[in-house]
């Protein structure tokens, strides 16, 4: 027999403390804009971040994704306060529509790369002829890429799969991440042959440290024109780190990830 | 270890509680003791979320609650904020969601309560009100307990939806389920590794907690 307690008070005040433990939202991060950045932005932005909060004493939060969802989710009414794209067709749609507060800047040029875990049988290089021959061998049995349904990462991996005549043949191995980074993930967890991903995070210490990688001839494939918009309910942090972005200190954070930068010539 | 994450999964979950314990008391004691001709739908529907995928609900949330729905837009007018991507959605998405496992152990703790009990109570003048508080919950809730502990434990485990509504926002919809994803895709093995074994922790305790509480559902007063 388990005591029940039979005096009101103690459930009242027990949810009475419970509710005032429990603020429905942290007041505190209301206030950091929310950046919602494309997922091969995932250690190029966070360093810029860290850069941006040291000089400014602002802070921002991140958020992580495929451009492709980001943009769905815009449109639903997520409270983004810049939308960081991996490819500017997609802002140019938001702001044909009314989402983004004007069309933009070009921030970066990305570039993609063959990935391959340690270990693996496969050598990465840029001509992807080691791909070939071990596919015609039966000898890949996972290969991955972003999703080209709404990844830019994915989109441009397909292309230059299919400009080297390997698309169809790779169907049957293929693995699609959610986006380029589960895609890095799957190619590089030790399941699979490799895999196409972002150059920018290949060359981040945490990715680096687990394969090799070449970059894939640039001309194989459209070019990874990155535009980034602030959105309609973008407020000064958002606006400040907006601007940050355009600064030298951040360009020297994003050429040090690989990235082509818009302007240099 | 995102603490900010494991915060707010917590608060979700509390939330989820305060909002379906009074759910589960209500409709747990109306389905264990009447008898009515749509019961059976009744008690199907609220089982479906068992059996829902929860990006099938996660995609019905959208529709019926994103900025562009009569719902979303009336939301958006009375507390100026958006319903999806918000911890507000979350947590209707997660009262919604948890229904069957706040009614089913409520259901059972009240059919515990032997018929003759009730009546009793009832002979004796007391009120229904008065008959649940003082006769009908004192045997039923451990029932109601298990209902609130599995409801806690089920939130902090939900992933689907909070990915399709939720947008991963670090405080707001960022819920430790999410981090743990978004852990491994930055390759941050560590990070993931610590709090998956901290819900491994809540969910052995949930569980046996669980356990304990039904090998106690319909022990009589002594």
């Amino acid at each position: 027999m388990i005591p029940f307690p039979s005096r009101r008070a103690v459930g009242a005040a027990l949810v009475a403390g419970l509710i005032a433990v429990m603020p429905m939202q942290a007041a505190a991060q209301r206030d950091a804009p929310v950046i919602a950045a494309a997922s091969d932005l995932q250690f190029a932005i966070t360093e810029v971040a860290q850069a941006f909060t040291a000089e400014t004493g602002q802070a921002v939060r991140l958020s992580f994704g495929s451009t492709g969802n980001f943009a769905r989710q815009i449109r639903e009414g997520a409270p983004f306060g810049v939308f960081m794209a991996a490819d500017e067709a997609f802002i140019a749609d938001l702001h044909a529509d009314g989402f983004t507060r004007d069309a933009g800047d070009l921030y970066a040029l990305g570039r993609i790369v063959i990935m391959v875990p340690e270990g693996s049988a496969l050598a990465p290089d840029a001509d992807l002829d080691a791909l070939e021959r071990m596919l015609t061998a039966g000898e890949i049995a996972r290969f991955a890429i972003a999703n080209p349904e709404h990844a830019p990462y994915g989109m441009r991996a397909r292309e230059a799969l299919i400009s080297r005549g390997l698309w169809d043949d790779l169907q049957p191995v293929m693995v699609l991440g959610e986006n380029v980074s589960q895609a890095a993930q799957f190619a590089l967890s030790g399941n699979a042959a490799g895999g196409i991903i972002a150059y920018s995070l290949a060359l981040a210490p945490q990715v680096a440290a687990r394969g090799t990688y070449a970059l894939i001839p640039e001309d194989w494939h459209a070019p990874l024109r990155q535009r980034m918009a602030l959105l309609k309910g973008a407020g000064p942090t958002a606006e400040a780190f907006y601007a940050y972005m355009q600064t030298p200190e951040a360009r020297a954070i994003m050429a040090g990830y690989g990235f082509d930068l818009p302007g240099d010539g | 270890m995102d603490w900010t994450a494991l915060g707010l999964s917590l608060r979700l979950a509390g939330w989820t509680v305060v909002f379906l314990l009074p759910v589960a008391v209500i409709a747990g004691r109306m389905l264990a003791y009447r008898r009515f001709r749509a019961k059976g739908l009744v008690e199907a529907l609220v089982m479906l979320p068992l059996v829902l995928p929860p990006t099938v609900f996660g995609f019905y949330l959208l529709v019926a609650f994103g900025g562009n729905s009569p719902v979303g837009d009336l939301w958006q007018r009375l507390f100026g904020d958006q319903l999806v991507f918000s911890f507000q959605g979350l947590v209707l998405a997660s009262v919604i969601f948890n229904l069957p496992f706040a009614i089913q152990p409520a259901q059972r703790g009240f059919e515990a309560v032997p018929l003759e009990v009730r009546e009793a109570a009832a002979t004796c003048g007391m009120s229904p009100a008065r008959s649940l508080w003082r006769v009908e919950l004192p045997l039923a809730w451990p029932g109601v307990m298990t209902a609130m502990v599995l409801t806690f434990a089920h939130t902090l485990g939900e992933f689907g939806i909070v990915l399709m509504v939720g947008g991963s926002i670090p405080g707001e919809t960022k819920t430790i389920a999410i981090a743990i994803y978004d852990r491994v895709q930055a390759f941050d093995m560590q990070g993931a590794a610590s709090m998956s074994a901290v819900l491994v922790g809540i969910s052995l305790v949930t569980i046996a907690l669980t356990y304990w509480l039904s090998a106690r559902v319909g022990k009589r007063l002594g």
